[in-house]
């Protein structure tokens, strides 16, 4: 077997098992939570008898172990249960959610990943030059003001004074494309501003890095200007951190985003899940966490495979 | 004469310092250097480590190294003087009509690109060739240096080639363009010694044939004479010599050229060995972890007390491995090793204190191999106190004795490493091995980062403390002029196994096994058409085989 698919097996069985070892952690933590569900939904008044029979009836009398089973069994075909504050099935409803935050999240990393890294072959080009500067200083200005409040700013000037977008990101399937990109504009701009110094950073990083290579100066020395040495010859060998670090901005579009979802009123996972937190609503808090953890350890799988196919001492052994 | 294609006038180049402790501040490295470069004349560059050469190569590509500035002078290139040359000139000219040859093309290769892609961008990007044109240069370029499969290799990424194959890449790398001018900066220096002479060759009828002339810059006498017209010697970012490479091997006039020419002069006759040897590895087979194959395969040998082993063999051949398995650093697999009438354990935890002292080590890198932050004092302190427990006043007077004993004197007591020349690290690092009066000490290659006129000064002090202390050495080196200079006894190693083992006389005495006579006539020779005999030679010996 070629040496790079054992790698990339290794890799993708680690993540699985990492993803179980998850899924364990998340229903361990929801049960020594103080109260149980069958309290919550009934309220301080409840009888002990009332309380009794709907722990029969939620199955709640089990051992935790079955039970973490028999969920974990269920989720794996796309069964997450019902939400109990509400009875629907929370597959349908988290699938609304998640597409609607993995929209934002998509359109988010579309403008931000060329943007970041484009900023950060400028920054190396012009290293500790004005473009350079002014780059790193927008963007740690950016990162460091809390998000909410680049939100709140962004919405009085740009929605309210100059009326280009609308504050409130809404969007619901009879949209066109137009009118949805239209809506979560701002928010979209606010994630970028969040994302865009962490990863042109360590951009700027990893190629000025690649820049002390002797390869570097052979290839100064055919003559090439200055950035297509560095697109050529650089970037292909920064391609690794370079994708750790993406990867890892695009989780956090994913997972991160409650509190511009909440600023923006917009109907996304994180608003769900924090809705239902504050319900007690365990099994959606549970599904949340569950496909949160995949999301995550899903795209640091794909970094670090990429990594693995970006080595061309892996790739072509000799 | 034609008018020259380079034309050096009065070059002057700075750089930017940072000595520890001090405020940064500007030198000039080479101060007024002039020559002229016919087409397809070769010049060879001459001098030891700080002496400009490389740095006056790359002024002739207006290219400066690190914070290295031109700050003066002209460098004419056809005609033009680059150096007032606008950056597009500049670049056109890089790549275009002068291009470049490293001294370690497996670092100036870039290792995420095929071959072919690195040598023929320069020729496509400077528009000399189309794609299809330049790739059929490239691989008669191949064919002409000797690779293997010229028509594939371009396919293959550099990690896949070994280091003298990337050499030859990288000649053709510079060649593709059809440059009027290569600037060659220490080519085979990086290359095992039966490597470089192919190289050599290859360099040296590529250049033949192509009518391109070249700079050649090296540390290595021997081999400039064998390829160039011209030498010049530089010094310090002087010219000291500079004339037909005939008048500078035979008939030097600066007394600098006279000690490069005459350099490796020592003399020493080899020593008898005694009734019993102070170290004897018994049939050692040894692996590293992880690995499936054995490094070494079988290894026997013996160092009589206050003698030297040398053993030489070239980057592969499990010369320093053996180091390892002595220090107990990889205990083998087979074999044992007896040490001052003793048997030593296998492993390093298994070493009383007295074997650690007994056996010392000195490393090719003396910089590295000493804790920056501490000064000359506190590093040979170090095991006067762990092994001797001495304090105080008794061990300031021992350090000043042993500092006596290199030939650097208690002044230096105070500095730091960081204060010190290639040359005097070397030295404490000695000092620091003989602080713990071992009956031997390895020494790993400790002359071959050095300069040849300070590698002499180091090899003469090690022999006079032999004399002194009663120490035995095992030296390891890839050099066989070292080797002749301190050896009584060699064991020439080959692919992990000893291929040939005796006192001196006999091992450098014909007749020979293949590998010895390969290893000892690669060796460059300081005479002109030196490396002409030799293929000669080899081609009468193929041809009757």
């Amino acid at each position: 077997m070629h040496p790079i698919l054992k790698l990339v097996a290794q890799r993708l069985a680690l993540s699985f098992l990492l993803l179980l070892a998850a899924s364990a952690l998340i229903f361990a933590g929801t049960i020594i939570l103080p109260g149980d569900v069958a309290q919550s939904i009934l309220g301080q008044s409840a009888t002990p008898e009332a309380l009794a029979n709907l722990r029969e009836e939620l199955g709640l009398n089990e051992p935790a172990l079955s039970r973490y089973f028999s969920w974990l069994g269920n989720a794996l075909q796309g069964d997450l249960g019902t939400a109990l504050t509400n009875g629907r099935d929370i597959a349908e409803s988290v699938g609304y959610r998640l597409k609607n935050t993995l929209f934002l999240a998509f359109w988010a990393a579309v403008v931000s990943v060329p943007l970041a890294i484009g900023l950060g072959l400028l920054a190396v080009r012009f290293r500790n030059r004005w473009p350079d500067k002014l780059i790193s200083g927008v963007t740690l200005a950016s990162i460091s003001i809390p998000e909410f409040l680049i939100g709140y700013l962004l919405m009085y000037f740009v929605s309210v004074k100059l009326g280009w977008f609308p504050s409130v990101a809404m969007i619901n399937d009879t949209m066109t494309l137009g009118q949805k990109l239209q809506a979560i504009a701002l928010p979209v701009t606010v994630l970028t501003l969040v994302v865009l110094a962490h990863m042109m950073r360590m951009t700027r990083a990893a190629i000025l890095n690649v820049m002390q290579s002797a390869y570097i100066e052979t290839a100064e020395l055919k003559g090439l200007s200055g950035l297509q040495v560095i697109y050529r010859h650089a970037f292909p060998n920064a391609i690794a951190p370079i994708v750790n670090v993406v990867m890892l901005n695009l989780a956090y579009l994913v997972v991160g985003v409650v509190v511009i979802e909440v600023v923006f009123v917009y109907p996304g996972m994180g608003q769900y899940l924090v809705d239902h937190v504050s319900k007690r609503d365990v099994p959606v808090v549970q599904a949340c966490g569950l496909i949160f953890a995949a999301v995550y350890i899903g795209l640091n799988m794909v970094a670090d495979i990429v990594s693995i196919l970006a080595n061309p001492r892996l790739r072509h052994p000799k | 004469m034609s008018d020259p294609l380079l034309k050096v006038r009065n070059l002057k180049i700075g750089a930017t310092v940072y000595p520890p402790g001090e405020k940064p501040h500007d030198i000039e490295i080479v101060h007024g250097v002039d020559f002229d470069l016919a087409p397809g004349k070769v010049l060879g560059l001459i001098g030891e480590s700080g002496a400009g050469k490389s740095t006056i190569g790359l002024a002739s590509m207006a290219y400066g190294r690190g914070g290295v500035e031109i700050t003066g002078g002209e460098v004419w290139v056809n005609g033009r003087d680059i150096l007032k040359s606008g950056i597009r000139d500049v670049r056109s000219l890089r790549g275009g009509e002068v291009t470049y040859v490293s001294q370690s093309a497996a670092a100036s290769f870039n290792p995420a690109k095929k071959i072919m892609d690195q040598v023929i961008e320069a020729a496509v990007e400077h528009g000399k060739f189309t794609k299809a044109q330049a790739e059929d240069r490239a691989r008669a370029l191949f064919a002409k240096l000797g690779l293997p499969d010229p028509d594939n290799i371009g396919k293959r990424y550099p990690h896949q080639v070994s280091g003298g194959q990337l050499q030859r890449c990288m000649t053709a790398l510079a060649l593709c363009p059809e440059p009027d001018l290569v600037v060659f900066d220490e080519p085979t220096t990086a290359l095992d010694v039966t490597t470089q002479i192919d190289v050599l060759k290859a360099i040296k009828e590529a250049i033949r044939d192509t009518g391109v002339a070249a700079l050649y810059i090296t540390h290595d006498l021997a081999v400039v004479a064998q390829v160039s017209d011209d030498i010049m010697v530089l010094r310090m970012g002087d010219m000291v010599e500079y004339g037909p490479t005939d008048q500078i091997i035979n008939a030097p006039q600066e007394e600098y050229t006279k000690a490069l020419v005459s350099v490796r002069s020592i003399r020493h006759e080899e020593k008898q060995p005694s009734a019993t040897p102070v170290l004897t590895a018994k049939k050692i087979t040894a692996r590293y972890k992880g690995t499936n194959f054995d490094v070494l395969h079988d290894v026997s040998v013996e160092l009589h007390p206050g003698q030297t082993l040398a053993v030489v063999g070239e980057s592969g051949s499990g010369k320093s491995t053996l180091a390892r398995v002595i220090t107990g650093l990889l205990p083998p697999s087979h074999g044992k090793i007896d040490f001052a009438g003793r048997s030593l354990s296998d492993a390093l935890a298994g070493r009383s204190r007295e074997d650690l002292r007994e056996l010392q080590m000195i490393y090719q890198m003396a910089d590295v191999a000493m804790n920056p932050r501490q000064t000359v004092g506190t590093i040979i302190g170090r095991p006067l106190e762990f092994y001797f427990g001495l304090k105080g006043a008794e061990k300031r007077a021992r350090v000043v004795e042993l500092l006596d004993k290199i030939e650097m004197g208690d002044g230096f007591i105070d500095r730091y490493p960081a204060e010190l020349s290639g040359g005097q690290k070397q030295r404490v690092c000695i000092a620091r091995a003989l602080a713990a009066k071992p009956k031997l000490i390895i020494c790993d290659e400790v002359t071959s980062a050095l300069d040849p006129l300070v590698a002499d000064g180091i090899l003469k002090l090690l022999l006079d403390l032999q004399k002194v202390e009663d120490v035995a050495y095992l030296f390891i080196t890839h050099d066989l002029a070292t080797v002749r200079a301190i050896a009584d006894s060699i064991a020439v190693m080959y692919q992990g196994k000893v291929v040939r083992y005796g006192p001196k006389s006999q091992v450098l005495s014909p007749p020979f096994d293949d590998y010895t006579d390969l290893l000892l006539s690669s060796v460059p020779e300081m005479k002109l058409g030196w490396l002409e005999e030799v293929i000669a030679h080899r081609k009468m010996e193929s041809a009757g085989n």
